[in-house]
């Protein structure tokens, strides 16, 4: 029999389910991407369904409870999530700077000189 | 010592209304050593009257369509500089930091061929320097050589002179503060010699207000260490 935040946390995940699915049908997620989002939240439903795996994948970490290995996993993956994160924004700037640097060159028109002689 | 046809001092400038026209009236029009001068004013995105006040002069401007940073309109100069094959580029601030006076001496050790890339050091020589810009500048130093292995006493220094192997072989990838330090390690990795020369700091109420913000070195050292772990 689930329990309240079992049934809480499953009707997440489906619904996060559904988002990757959508975005893999929608060609926005490659397909690298959607089998790593599919598997994150496939496991974390895995886990609130039989959360006896949680507190044994604890005792092979050393870790006291099912729960405290998840929120370090999770953790971890979010640290890892923010820097590839922020390296795609860093990606995208530079994208932008060269599309604006080919205008400016593009637009150039040199001058003709006539500047006084010092 | 040889002489070069055709040079090129890139002023990127970003809402400098207030002193561009001045800048750009004290760059020497003749320099020994040099045939032809050309003064590029890259307009980094200015929402003021920076654009309008260069265009009614003869000096040539590229203009970015928005605000990318001092490393992005320093790196469109340079481009501008290898698709008119250009000889020697002299990178020069906008806000009136540097002496025109000093032009003459970062570019002598191209001209001797004893260096691809001169450095004007403000820190070479003992001046009357803003002790927050000093500290400043010595983190950022300390920043270069820890994660690029490069030491220079003045990485952040915005008066510097490229040869034609220089313009050709140096492509840093930061648009911000933090491409100064970039074009060291462009250099150690072209095996580019590069030197530095001291130079006169000019530090106005101005010139402080336009130029890097002490909170600005934690980003930027930030963003060095994200470019590295990628």
């Amino acid at each position: 029999m689930l329990t309240t935040i079992q049934i809480v946390l499953l009707a997440f995940i489906l619904f996060a389910i559904s988002r990757v699915y959508l975005r893999a049908k929608e060609k926005i997620l490659s397909p690298q991407t959607y089998i790593f989002w599919m598997l994150i939240w496939l496991a974390a439903a895995f886990g609130v369904i039989q959360p006896k795996t949680t507190t044994k994948l604890a005792e092979i970490f050393g870790v006291g409870r099912g729960v405290d290995i998840i929120v370090y996993i999770s953790l971890a993956l979010v640290f890892y999530l923010v820097f590839r994160i922020y390296v795609m924004v860093e990606d995208l700037r530079h994208e932008i700077t060269f599309i604006i640097r080919q205008v400016a060159l593009q637009k150039f028109s040199p001058k003709k000189r006539r500047r006084n002689k010092k | 010592m040889s002489i070069l046809n055709r040079a090129v001092i890139i002023v990127p400038a970003f809402n400098e209304e207030a002193v561009i026209l001045k800048v750009i009236q004290s760059i020497p029009k003749r320099i020994k050593g040099l045939g032809k001068i050309q003064v590029l004013v890259v307009d980094d995105g200015s929402t003021d009257n920076t654009k309008i006040l260069v265009n009614k002069t003869n000096v040539s401007v590229a203009s970015h369509i928005m605000n990318r940073g001092l490393g992005a309109a320093i790196k469109t100069g340079l481009e501008w500089a290898r698709v008119h094959n250009i000889d020697l580029a002299v990178t020069f601030d906008g806000d009136g930091q540097h002496d025109p006076a000093d032009i003459s001496r970062v570019i002598k050790p191209i001209l001797d061929k004893s260096a691809d890339i001169v450095i004007g050091s403000r820190f070479k020589k003992k001046q009357r320097v803003p002790l927050d810009r000093l500290i400043l500048n010595w983190f950022a130093n300390l920043a270069t050589l820890f994660l690029f292995g490069v030491f220079s006493t003045d990485s952040q220094s915005g008066l510097r002179a490229f040869s034609k192997k220089a313009i050709k072989l140096i492509d840093f990838k930061a648009d911000r503060m933090e491409f100064s330090s970039e074009i060291l390690l462009e250099a150690k990795k072209h095996s580019l010699k590069t030197i530095e020369i001291p130079i006169r700091a000019i530090y106005t109420a101005y010139s402080r207000s336009k130029g890097q913000k002490n909170t600005n070195a934690i980003p930027v050292f930030a963003r060095h260490l994200v470019r590295l772990l990628r």
